[in-house]
């Protein structure tokens, strides 16, 4: 499972992004997106794209986090957001991993992440790869609650203005420490 | 001139022989401190940067009354310096506000989040987290009650809509004795100023942060009994009011 997650100021600005892998059942913490090295872009459009619906499901839906909310099929990204009361959006991309069968077949790069969107959600039962699954809900709210706790503890800072980047590397390791946690 | 020129060519010749470095990098983990992830930060002396420290420790914790008159006196004189009118002065009272309110907001939720007992709803008897206020009178009653619990130690005094069917995008939310304006005299010739731009300023944060766009006056409004009275008259735009309709017709609190 890779993640990346992103934190959007309310005039949609991005204050915060990190990419890491996920530390359960034997991951080594280590992003492993399905683009190529060069493509990391990708993330970043999928993620953003998710807004339309994170406003409009913040209408409707009064609780911060919101759930798994949108789902890119052809690169099986799953995005959760948490809204902060302030207005802040969390957003999570997961990316289950690619399964060795899918991995073998020597195919075009996008018939190929078409494929392994299918196979992944058919045949894996496990949490990691199962991003839509109750636990995994669970998992990811934990996380959230997490980063929203130091995020409050940067917002209360006098020297922190709505809107600004957060540089602290301290706020960094927290966030790390969350995914290897939870995620 | 020939003395320096060659110390500096002996440095240079220093850097570059290998036997410097390796002195280097054996003195490198000589070295008591150096956190990896903290590199290039300065930590206070205990260690403790502002991430470990828990954000409900102060939540009893009041500040004196003196020190808070003496502060905001400070505030109010420093906004005064450089306005050219009571409104421009309430203005810079209200900005100073502001920021208060968004952090509030946050701070507000994460202890309503972190302890058990709701303080948000009263009669919420779930430990789910709390809800963040969609429609205009959840958000008021967050203003009402557990906001100024939080800044004032009780709720306000009363909380009313318009009456006037011309501005039903007002409402009013009413202080008997603003703490704020407990310690304030203002001169005679100010009468109209009220301080308390500063707590609007608040309120009008709070509104903005929750994506309620929202305009917040003071007005002096004193009843023989409360001669500080006052009432905090918040006027949303017409984009939250569209919404709200929007909101009601879906049926949604």
């Amino acid at each position: 499972m890779s993640y990346y997650f992103t934190i959007l100021s309310p005039t949609d600005t991005p204050i915060f992004n990190i990419a890491f892998g996920t530390s359960k059942s034997g991951g080594d913490g280590i992003a492993r997106f399905r683009f190529p090295d060069t493509a990391q872009y990708m993330n970043q459009f999928i993620i953003h794209s998710s807004l339309d619906i994170v406003e409009e499901t913040q209408w409707t839906n009064g609780g911060m986090y919101l759930k798994h909310i949108d789902t890119y099929p052809p690169a099986a990204a799953y995005i959760s957001a948490f809204l902060t009361p302030s207005g802040a959006r969390f957003l999570l991309l997961h990316q289950p991993p690619q399964l060795p069968a899918s991995n073998s077949s020597s195919l075009g790069a996008s018939s190929l992440l078409g494929a392994s969107g299918s196979t992944t959600r058919a045949s894996s039962s496990s949490i990691a790869a199962n991003p839509t699954s109750p636990q995994t809900e669970e998992a990811v709210r934990q996380f959230m609650n997490e980063i929203y706790e130091s995020y409050v503890k940067t917002a209360m800072s006098p020297f922190y203005k709505q809107g600004m980047e957060i540089r602290s590397p301290v706020f960094r390791t927290k966030v790390t420490a969350a995914g290897k946690k939870w995620l | 001139m020939a003395a320096p020129r060659h110390s500096a060519m002996l440095s240079i010749s220093n850097a570059a022989t290998p036997q410097s470095t390796s002195s280097d990098r054996t003195q490198a983990p000589q070295q008591p401190q150096s956190p990896a992830p903290t590199q290039g930060l300065r930590v206070p002396s205990n260690r403790k940067t502002i991430y470990d420290r828990h954000l409900n420790r102060s939540r009893n914790a009041e500040s004196s009354r003196a020190s808070f008159a003496y502060l905001f006196a400070e505030m109010v004189t420093y906004a005064q310096r450089r306005v050219t009118g009571i409104q421009d002065l309430e203005k810079r009272l209200n900005e100073q506000g502001y920021p208060l309110g968004l952090r509030l907001l946050d701070l507000l939720f994460y202890r309503a989040t972190s302890t058990s007992s709701s303080a948000l709803s009263s009669s919420s008897t779930s430990s789910s987290p709390p809800n963040r206020p969609l429609r205009i009178l959840t958000l008021l009653h967050l203003i009402h009650g557990p906001l100024w619990r939080l800044l004032f130690q009780r709720s306000a005094d009363a909380l009313e809509h318009s009456v006037s069917p011309d501005t039903p995008n007002e409402y009013m939310i009413t202080d008997n004795d603003p703490l704020v304006n407990t310690y304030i005299s203002v001169p005679r010739e100010m009468s109209m100023l009220n301080c308390a731009a500063f707590v609007a300023g608040i309120i009008e944060g709070v509104c903005d942060g929750c994506g309620f766009e929202a305009k917040v006056s003071t007005h002096n409004q004193p009843t023989e009994m409360w001669p500080s009275r006052t009432v905090f008259l918040v006027k949303f735009g017409d984009s939250v009011m569209e919404r709200e309709k929007v909101l009601e017709r879906a049926g949604i609190k």
